[in-house]
């Protein structure tokens, strides 16, 4: 784990610097806007940047308020019960920034959930909590690179921990609980094995990732991660003021997004385009309002539109089609199409 | 021409090359990675223990100078020995947590030799990729050891390490010491940063990079490096062609799936994505029809195929092999991960992991005992005693991976529309693998030999491709086919993983093991084939495809069906047959799946 802190410790290449990817950009800006939109999973080509894009993202927010030693990301003003260092009265407020936790391929249940403090088990007996990456990644992003390939018990854990916000142990003597609400976020190469169907949907949003295709984007791409590999200080003062608008873009939409508007039409627009891709249940359709709404915001917007609708309908639906596993045809066109069909000519706002 | 990634066996270029020169590529690899460890990550070495390996090995040592850690991950033992970990004895004895740090954190700055490298886990290849996208990474050196073609080195580590080096057939006489000394490294290191790339150089690698097909932007950023450090060694301040050209040799060719020019019309940018039917055009002149063909022959086949045929068929091979019974996919109890099954006495340590509230239960009713007769111990001091036999480690349960391989008979006597109806049973049958979380291989036979379409893989999309495209007509060299999966199902066994195997054949062979036309022999191989095939114990099905199979069932040719005997397979007519036979066949299997189910 150490050796995590010191890799996010080391500089992040910059959000506004990564080229193109455009939908993962803007999926993991929905996602930041508003956390209860369930998760994003990126799927595409190695080396398309899916990582890095992924950590990046964790250098645009602001960091927020916590307290020092605290391993559960426990907001100063209600700290978790089973938190002892938020409960000493002589705590020391700090500002912490987000999280993003990396979730690796090969760990183990007690390092994700949490286990029994070995330490002191071994020093006097004393039956404690060690928290995992679960509570780590509290008011964070917590990562899974190559999530297709993650053992299925992990997955449902995680995906049933991120739906609930709350992580309960009930294992080795111990019976606790304690908040772990973060924004789950999946990366993956198809080529490598696909995600069970049944899990697809629990994500909220799902792009595919591709390498740019023209010649001149590549070139950017190796020219900017070369120049960040060769010199990254002097790299990241290079797009510091881009960082920073893009920041204070995403900052204010995180304060104006219960002011947005959502007009009857946009909701029935959404239930129409549903029905007509026949996605099971509504969770879909929560989750495309929600990504307009946040769409509309980032924008800054006083209401969402159908632009905005259409604009994230294939990441909000195109994992949740019913479909044949066999059947290539690109969900993305499906929902395209369903999009032009249903809500026609884009209505003005 | 298909994705030489799939390639099997593996891409080789033209002509066999001068080992001389194979040998002076490996050693300016080594050269270059000395000077930008950073930049260039690491080397995947494709070669067995020997001479040349070490030779190799020996010379980076020392153009990496005597600063840099060397480690070596030892093999078999999973992801811990990256990842720190508790020091069980350092923290008994003390009675407080003690950390040792993983090779990860200790190979900073040096380098982390990985033997066996294509046999690595998953969880193993994840902590090192994850190890190597830090800033403070070590220089991987990944030693593969494959015999087999289709055992390679992971592509998420491939991906990451500028450099895969084939030393494995190289004569003794062209391995020579590394003509760089440590002098030219240091001197080449302190010029690097200053090493300028003009635009040209740099969109020359990248165009260089898409022209072959390379997608991920991680070959042509190392590319880069890699002629900058050859431009820093020669003592260039910008990089020249001749840089970019030997960096292109030494990080762009090897991962070529084609050469550019040479298929200009099948770069990808070319084609309008939703156009991603394989280009094996001759399959498929009239398209439109034959598709239309090809959908309704699939509808056909939905309704005659029994389900959950490969469940039964595994089912059964747990059966025979005596395994326990259990839900999809045979259990095997590997030590490391999967759910948890039970604790026993035992050191942890290796791959076994300590049941700490178990250890300290079976420790604790001695130890007032244990207090009075330790030597010198303080009165009040609350420590617990723990020893050696009081340590319990936990057992886990994965399931155990399968690799269900079909070997289709694409041959002429396989008629056209049976060959459809064969692939339409494989589709349906993929499609049974995805739900499983199987892994699929896909064999064809005809003409004069047997093509591995698909090596072993879970990606079906790939699989559902490579099958339609397959061509039909010619000979049918059914033993060419069964020789090729039983190596597949071999390699399978030795990684641990339950292997079925489906044959759809009318079993008719008329071409022998040699290739040579004729029937007698030709099917007293293939029977010979079967034979060695149900020697590897896989569990498998003859599904005869045979014109006959479909008018009459049951009362088919004789000859799939013995092979099936052959093969100690279950037999199956395809679709046509007597609903009586099919009901009879799907009874058995349901009575099987059903053992699988509960």
């Amino acid at each position: 784990m150490r050796d995590q802190e010191a890799a996010r410790r080391a500089p992040q290449f910059p959000f506004s610097a990564v080229v193109g990817q455009d939908d993962l950009k803007r999926s993991l800006m929905i996602a930041a806007i508003e956390p209860a939109i369930g998760g994003v999973l990126a799927f595409g080509d190695r080396g398309t940047g899916k990582s890095t894009t992924i950590r990046a993202l964790a250098g645009l927010l602001p960091p927020s308020p916590g307290v020092e030693g605290c391993a559960y990301g426990c907001t100063p003003e209600n700290p978790a019960p089973v938190c002892e260092v938020c409960r000493d009265p002589n705590r020391r407020e700090v500002m912490r920034p987000v999280p993003v936790v990396d979730l690796p391929l090969g760990a183990t249940e007690d390092r994700v959930v949490g286990a029994l403090d070995l330490e002191r088990a071994l020093a006097t007996g004393e039956k404690r909590f060690e928290p995992g990456l679960l509570a780590r990644a509290h008011r964070g992003f917590l990562y899974i690179d190559e999530v297709n390939l993650l053992e299925d018990h992990l997955i449902d854990l995680l995906l049933d921990v991120a739906a609930s916000g709350e992580n309960v142990v009930e294992r080795e003597g111990l019976s606790l609980r304690h908040p772990a609400r973060f924004v789950l976020v999946g990366s993956g190469n198809p080529e490598e094995g696909e995600l069970r169907p049944q899990l697809l949907d629990r994500f909220g949003l799902s792009v595919e990732v591709r390498t740019p295709q023209d010649v001149a984007s590549r070139i950017e791409v190796v020219k900017r991660r070369d120049a960040f590999e060769r010199d990254p200080a002097g790299f990241l003062a290079d797009w510091a003021s881009e960082e920073e608008a893009l920041a204070e873009k995403l900052q204010h939409a995180r304060m104006g997004l219960d002011d947005v508007l959502l007009h009857d039409e946009l909701r029935e627009a959404a239930a129409r385009l549903c029905i007509a891709l026949g996605t099971d249940g509504l969770r879909g359709e929560l989750t495309l309002i929600r990504a307009a709404r946040a769409v509309a915001a980032l924008e800054g917007r006083g209401s969402a539109s159908i632009e905005d609708l259409a604009a994230v309908a294939p990441m909000a639906l195109g994992h949740r089609l019913r479909r044949d596993p066999l059947d290539e045809t690109a969900s993305t066109a499906r929902v395209a199409r369903a999009v032009a069909e249903v809500l026609g000519a884009p209505a003005e706002v | 021409m298909r994705d030489l990634n799939d390639g099997y066996p593996a891409p080789s270029s033209g002509a066999p090359e001068d080992g001389e020169e194979v040998w002076a590529r490996a050693g300016l690899a080594a050269v270059l990675l000395a000077i930008d460890p950073r930049g260039l990550r690491g080397a995947v070495l494709r070669a067995r223990p020997g001479h040349a390996r070490d030779a190799w090995l020996e010379g980076l040592r020392a153009l990496m100078g005597d600063a840099a850690p060397w480690h070596r991950l030892p093999p078999g033992c999973g992801a811990a020995p990256l990842l720190p970990r508790l020091d069980l004895a350092a923290t008994l004895a003390e009675g407080r947590a003690i950390e040792a740090p993983g090779l990860l954190t200790r190979a900073t700055a040096g380098v982390l030799v990985v033997p066996g490298a294509e046999r690595l886990e998953r969880g193993v290849v994840g902590a090192l990729t994850q190890g190597l996208e830090g800033a403070a990474a070590p220089t991987v050196i990944a030693f593969d050891e494959g015999a087999e073609a289709e055992e390679r080195v992971a592509p998420a580590l491939g991906d990451r390490l500028a450099f895969a080096l084939g030393l494995d057939a190289l004569p003794l006489g062209a391995v020579s010491p590394l003509v760089a000394t440590l002098d030219d490294v240091r001197a080449a290191r302190a010029m690097l940063s200053y090493v300028a790339v003009p635009d040209d150089a740099l969109a020359a690698l990248v165009a260089m990079a898409a022209g072959m097909g390379i997608g991920s932007a991680r070959p042509p950023t190392m590319a880069l490096a890699a002629a900058r450090a050859h431009a820093a060694l020669h003592g260039r301040s910008a990089v020249a062609e001749e840089d970019a050209a030997i960096a292109s040799e030494l990080v762009l060719l090897p991962r070529a799936l084609w050469l550019p020019g040479a298929e200009e019309e099948q770069a990808p940018e070319e084609q309008p994505p939703q156009d991603s039917e394989p280009e094996d055009g001759e399959a498929q002149a009239p398209e439109g029809e034959a598709e239309a063909l090809e959908d309704r022959l699939l509808e056909a086949v939905r309704a005659s195929l029994p389900p959950e045929v490969l469940a039964a068929l595994l089912a059964g091979n747990r059966q025979r092999s005596g395994g326990a019974a259990g839900s999809a996919g045979a259990q095997m109890a590997t030590p490391r991960r999967g759910r948890p099954a039970g604790v026993r006495q035992g050191l942890p340590g290796g791959h076994r992991r300590l049941a700490l509230v178990e250890t300290l239960s079976a420790a604790a009713p001695w130890q007032p005992l244990r207090r009075r007769t330790r030597a010198g111990s303080a009165p009040g001091n609350r420590r617990l005693e723990i020893r050696r036999d009081d340590l319990r480690i936990r057992r886990f349960k994965a399931p155990r991976e399968t690799l269900t391989i079909f070997v289709v008979d694409a041959s002429g006597s396989a008629a056209i529309a049976r060959l459809a109806e064969a692939k339409g049973a494989v589709e349906l049958m993929l499609g049974e693998a995805y739900r499983r979380r199987d892994s699929v291989a896909l064999v064809a036979f005809r003409k004069e030999g047997a093509e591995l379409l698909l090596p072993p893989t879970r990606a079906l999309a790939r699989a559902r491709k490579a099958l339609a495209a397959l061509p039909g007509g010619g000979g049918t060299p059914i033993a060419a086919g069964l020789d090729v999966a039983r190596r597949l199902a071999e390699d399978a066994r030795r990684r641990g993983q339950s292997v079925g195997i489906v044959l759809l054949s009318d079993g008719r062979a008329n071409i022998a093991r040699d290739g040579t036309p004729g029937r007698g022999p030709a099917q007293a191989d293939a029977e010979a084939a079967a034979r060695g095939l149900a020697a590897t114990g896989a569990a498998s099905l003859v599904i005869d495809t045979s014109a006959r199979a479909a008018r009459t069932g049951a009362r088919a040719r004789p000859e799939a069906r013995s092979l099936a005997d052959a093969m100690s397979a279950r037999y199956l007519a395809l679709p046509g047959a007597g609903a009586e036979s099919i009901a009879g066949a799907a009874g058995m299997l349901s009575r099987g799946s059903d053992g699988a189910r509960r």
